[in-house]
């Protein structure tokens, strides 16, 4: 490794020797690093499953436009629509269908224990804008007081789960309703409920008998052949009231993460994780590299008054500032895939590592390993070598 | 011995500190030292004897007077100037000042890297092997600080200032960790080195053993220069 290292700099690897040197201090300064990369890589997990799960919800779909109400910041919050503006949408040459979408949140109490199931409710001759696997699985709905449940559903049991069938449906009751569950499909679990749980608008507005028909959440509408998408949305923003949000299902989904990433307290949190991570670990790395220094100020000022300039010594602090980056990120990494594995176990939450994620917490961290290594020899860069004697 | 001097100092002032607390550590000296010659520099504690080498050598900012140092004048010079000047010379601490971490052999290769166009010429590891054993540790070359004696550890610091084959030598204390032999043949190395290549070496030294190798003494007394005797 010396020798490799030599080879690449074109200089004896100062940093490295004097790193390795003390091996009991390596270790503890790369766990150190490590602990600073896991904390930013479990914040940023979260962060990237709550993304997911935003996104995801808007998967399930299979529409081009929606219009919703001024205040439906997300998916699931804000005002309902009248229907009458789907109609009115309807009379656009660039709308095909229409449906309404209602949605909320429903419990399923059970001896011992309960499930939150985010609801997804439309008219069953609009199946087709649930996407492929729903849509094709969800035919069961038109009986009345049927639903199809989310096969990842946190919390029940795989057996169960595998059993209900169109043929052998799981009877039971939710909101003091009796629902029988008719088939499953692959949702995934949200940061807002356990699951989800696709059924018919009617059995909705029994499940739900304060909601009316009248009165969707969202309206979905198909782009009739040969129009654009965002060709119809400026129509129909110029037909509808300004009270409507009128929006492609894509930009829909990203405006709601931006929300919820940057004005709601959790996107905030784990955006604050983040930092507090990043931070963590300058201040670690800092104060191994400025001990490094501080250990060394004779040597590193023989140096000096030998000729060796400010560029030298911030190219020996980069170095251990660079390896204790690289070594560190590995059983960062490591941990942090162990960690990842008992919240997908523990949550069923989709926390998943990307190599886009590793590769990012890498360059953050030589990042950060760098600015610390910076500040670290700014005492030695300032001083005149015979001050430091 | 060349006759013109490789430093000049001229009407050198010094001072301490800030406001009440200044305190003047150098009056008025006046020294030239001639190229290739040996002078040692002598005198009690506190007499300035440090300050003034450290004024000569760079590696303090010169406040008030002139150092010419080989043609280029100190007072004012810029960062690079300075960073240029060390370059061309060698100095030897009265601490070694090694790295723990690094042999012998590579503690001596730092006093080279340095220089980039003499390293193009000659291989370092060789050449920092040669002049350890010149100063007798042919057999420690792949020692670390940790297992060399206080003696060892002080000649490495001396390979370490003559591997880059500096125009001038500065030395603070250089032999005082060494026996009378060894501290003896550091000094003679120096003359030679004077002898042969044109080396000018200034030591700071209490080291009665090795005063009569000196082509020149020079003492100071409370930062004022007292007596200059050439032999």
């Amino acid at each position: 490794m010396t020798a490799l290292l030599q080879r690449l700099l074109g200089r004896l690897p100062l940093g490295w020797m004097q790193l390795t040197h003390n091996p009991g201090r390596l270790a503890a300064a790369l766990a150190g690093v490590a602990f600073a990369q896991v904390l930013v890589f479990v914040q940023l997990g979260i962060m990237g499953s709550m993304n997911s799960s935003i996104i995801k919800s808007y998967d399930l779909f299979n529409a081009d436009i929606m219009i919703s109400a001024q205040d439906a910041n997300t998916l699931t919050e804000g005002g309902n629509v009248a229907r009458q503006w789907m109609f009115q949408a309807l009379a656009d040459p660039g709308v095909a269908r229409g449906t309404g979408l209602f949605l909320s949140n429903a419990r399923w109490e059970r001896e011992g224990d309960q499930t939150t199931f985010q609801v997804y409710a439309l008219q069953p001759e609009h199946l087709d804008f649930l996407s492929g696997d729903i849509s094709r699985n969800a035919r069961a709905i038109a009986l009345p007081n049927v639903a199809i449940i989310d096969q990842q559903t946190r919390g029940l049991d795989p057996d169960l789960m595998a059993g209900i069938r169109p043929q052998s449906p799981l009877v039971t009751e939710v909101n003091g309703q009796q629902l029988a569950f008719a088939n499953t499909f692959q949702g995934g679990v949200s940061f807002s409920a356990d699951g989800y749980m696709v059924t018919s608008e009617q059995t909705f507005l029994r499940l739900f008998p304060a909601r009316t028909s009248g009165a969707p959440n969202h309206i979905l509408l198909k782009v009739a052949a040969g129009h654009q998408a965002d060709a119809v949305v400026a129509r129909l923003r110029a037909e509808l009231p300004e009270t409507l949000q009128i929006r492609t299902v894509a930009d829909a989904a990203s405006e709601d993460l931006r929300f919820q990433t940057t004005e709601r307290p959790t996107g905030l949190i784990f955006g604050f994780g983040v930092v507090m991570g990043i931070i963590v670990g300058i201040v670690i790395v800092y104060q191994v590299l400025s001990s490094d220094v501080a250990d060394h100020l004779r040597e590193y000022a023989t140096l000096k008054a030998v000729g060796y300039g400010p560029e030298y010594f911030l190219g020996v602090v980069f170095e251990e500032a660079v390896i204790l980056a690289v070594l560190g990120f590995i059983p960062g990494l490591l941990i942090s895939l162990g960690l990842y594995a008992l919240l997908v176990a523990l949550t069923g939450l989709p926390v998943a590592m990307t190599p886009a994620l590793a590769i990012a917490v890498l360059l953050g961290s030589l990042a950060a390993c760098t600015v610390s290594g910076a500040i670290a020899t700014r005492k030695l860069n300032a001083a005149e070598p015979a001050d430091l004697f | 011995m060349r006759n013109e001097p490789a430093i000049d100092v001229r009407h050198l002032n010094h001072w301490f500190g800030k406001g009440d607390a200044k305190k003047q550590a150098l009056f008025d000296i006046n020294l030239s030292v001639t190229a290739g010659s040996l002078t040692i520099l002598m005198g009690p504690s506190g007499s300035g004897k440090t300050t003034l080498l450290t004024l000569v050598s760079c590696l303090r900012e010169v406040q008030d007077g002139s150092v010419n140092l080989l043609g280029t004048e100190l007072r004012g010079a810029t960062v690079a100037q300075q960073v240029a000047m060390r370059r061309r010379v060698g100095f030897v601490f009265q601490a070694h000042n090694l790295h723990d971490s690094l042999t012998a052999s590579e503690n001596v290769r730092l006093g080279l890297e340095v220089q980039p166009e003499k390293r193009r010429r000659i291989d370092d590891r060789l050449a920092a092997n040669h002049v350890l054993g010149l100063l007798g540790l042919d057999d420690r070359v792949d020692y670390r600080p940790g297992n060399l004696s206080g003696g060892q550890k002080q000649r490495v610091a001396i390979a370490r200032a003559l591997v880059g084959n500096p125009e001038i030598v500065f030395g603070d204390e250089p032999t005082a960790a060494l026996d009378k032999e060894s501290g003896r043949n550091v000094i003679k190395l120096l003359k030679r080195l004077g002898e042969v290549r044109g080396t000018t070496s200034l030591i700071v030294t209490h080291d009665n053993r090795v005063l009569d190798l000196a082509d020149r003494i020079v003492t100071l007394e409370d930062g004022r220069l007292v007596s200059d005797e050439h032999r």
